[in-house]
């Protein structure tokens, strides 16, 4: 017995297991429950798979722990694929696991909900904290695949809508292994960039793991440090994204959040318009109060030199103010009007137009005079016309 | 709250501006030298608002970075 007895050195024999059982498990897949799981600083993920008879250790690098969906966490049924390798040095075997996935439909679900609540608890939904999105944007950035369908949607209202803007993409990968981080460096690109009034975040419709980069961590806390304000747009209407809840504004599609974003250029034109009706009303009838203050002035005084030109001024002032009425009746179409069209009209019916035209401003130390009873016999008043001023002499 | 890249006036502040004149003409008691200089004010605003509103061609660029992480900004092939 002696003689047979073949003295292995502890690396030697480890080398056989090490071989034998390599070769034995190069890729399976297994399925138990997690348990001790622990991220380590450097990235890697080390658990326990466990079911009631037995457990193995597992390892996940961190370079294939990038590509997880969610984060595992000790409780968590799933299947692993991986291959057995042994560490001599401490004389352990182990998984060298390359995937994980949740046992279950329900598993994203819970972790959806798990992360939902962590955060909320934080407070990275609070409505404390939501920025107001800027009523007229002049750069808007958007955050998406340049190739994807959301980016056409959205680049289709905002020519429709408001044309006139700045557009900056950061195009990013919005599914699959690494999207999430692409999102997140993205936002803080963008807030770095620093010229944008407003964000749109987001994707077409998809599966619920299609979707899932906008449900991670890492998104949410980009956005909700995001200092330009952001609109979150993620698949359809139905879906709801970790995303939305921290987003400033959520959009129920890509389409929707453009629409959010800026208002309709022909919405603009209709306020726009009403404003210059206001404008328009009220100082055409300063006018007409001026006009009558005028024709007061001629019947209660005679003006030396420029008697006849005031007359005439007068005469014209009936031009005016028809064709000021005739300005009233149109108003109500100037919404409906380029603005172009509507300034060269306006401008024609501007005071100092209407100077030349023979209208004249009297003024008196530099004051306009409204009324005749500011003027006194002997006050000295001068009376501008379109191309001068002269000096006149109130008479008795 | 955000820093302008040039000194003319964002479509918001011109916006903003036509409110605040439409506001002092209502209230009725600006002086008519001050209306007519109002009313000019706001032709000019208008006809920058209606320059904006005109253009009918979005632009999109598309930001990203070099091996530097250096921004740079290139135009989106359509």
């Amino acid at each position: 017995m002696a003689n047979d007895r073949t003295i292995l050195s502890v690396t030697d024999v480890t080398r056989q297991i090490k071989l034998s059982l390599e070769t034995k498990f190069p890729r399976i897949w297994i399925q138990g429950e997690i348990s001790n799981f622990k991220q380590h600083t450097s990235g890697h993920l080390y658990f326990t798979l466990k079911d009631e008879g037995a457990q193995i250790s597992v390892v996940m690098w961190r370079s294939r722990a990038a590509s997880l969906l969610m984060v595992p966490e000790d409780g968590m049924k799933a299947i692993v694929r991986g291959s057995i390798t042994v560490y001599p040095p401490r004389g352990n075997y182990q998984i060298d696991c390359d995937q994980i996935q949740p046992v279950g439909v329900g598993e994203l679900q819970l972790a959806f909900e798990r992360l939902k609540k962590k955060l909320s608890e934080e407070g990275l939904f609070d409505v404390a904290h939501k920025k107001p999105i800027p009523e007229y944007p002049e750069t808007i950035g958007i955050i998406t695949s340049e190739t994807g369908a959301a980016l056409q949607d959205i680049r289709s209202v905002l020519s429709r809508r408001f044309p006139s803007l700045e557009v900056i993409l950061v195009n990013v990968r919005v599914q699959g292994a690494g999207a999430a981080e692409e999102i997140a460096e993205a936002i803080g690109d963008m807030n770095r960039y620093g010229k944008i009034d407003v964000l749109i975040v987001g994707r077409g419709g998809g599966s619920l793991e299609d979707l899932w980069p906008f449900n991670e961590e890492i998104v949410a806390r980009a956005i909700y440090h995001s200092t330009i304000p952001v609109i979150s747009a993620v698949g359809h209407e139905i879906d709801f994204s970790i995303a939305d809840f921290v987003a400033d504004l959520r959009a129920p599609t890509p389409s929707a959040a453009a629409e959010l974003a800026v208002k309709d250029r022909r919405d603009i034109l209709e306020v726009l318009g009403n404003m210059w009706y206001t404008i328009d009303r009220n100082v055409s009838e300063m006018l007409s109060s001026f006009r009558e203050n005028i024709g007061r002035l001629i019947t209660s005084y005679s003006f030396n030199k420029p008697k006849d030109l005031l007359r005439e001024s007068n005469q014209r002032l009936d031009d005016l103010e028809r064709s000021v009425s005739v300005s009233f009746s149109h108003v109500l179409q100037f919404a409906q009007q380029r603005c172009r069209t509507l300034d060269q009209r306006l401008e024609a019916l501007s005071p100092r137009s209407v100077l030349t035209r023979g209208y004249a401003i009297v003024r008196k130390d530099g004051i306009v005079i409204g009324s005749s009873r500011k003027l006194r016999t002997g006050d000295v008043a001068h009376i501008e016309f379109h191309d001068g001023t002269i000096k006149s002499r109130i008479e008795p | 709250m955000t820093t302008k890249k040039t000194t003319k006036q964002s479509f918001e502040d011109s916006i903003r501006r036509l409110e605040e004149i439409v506001e002092a003409l209502e209230r009725g008691d600006v002086p008519l030298d001050e209306a007519v200089n109002l009313y000019e004010e706001g032709i000019q605003l208008s006809r920058a608002c209606g320059e904006k509103l005109k253009a009918t061609e979005l632009r999109i660029k598309k930001l990203s970075k070099d091996m530097k992480g250096q921004f740079e900004i290139s135009d989106l092939e359509q």
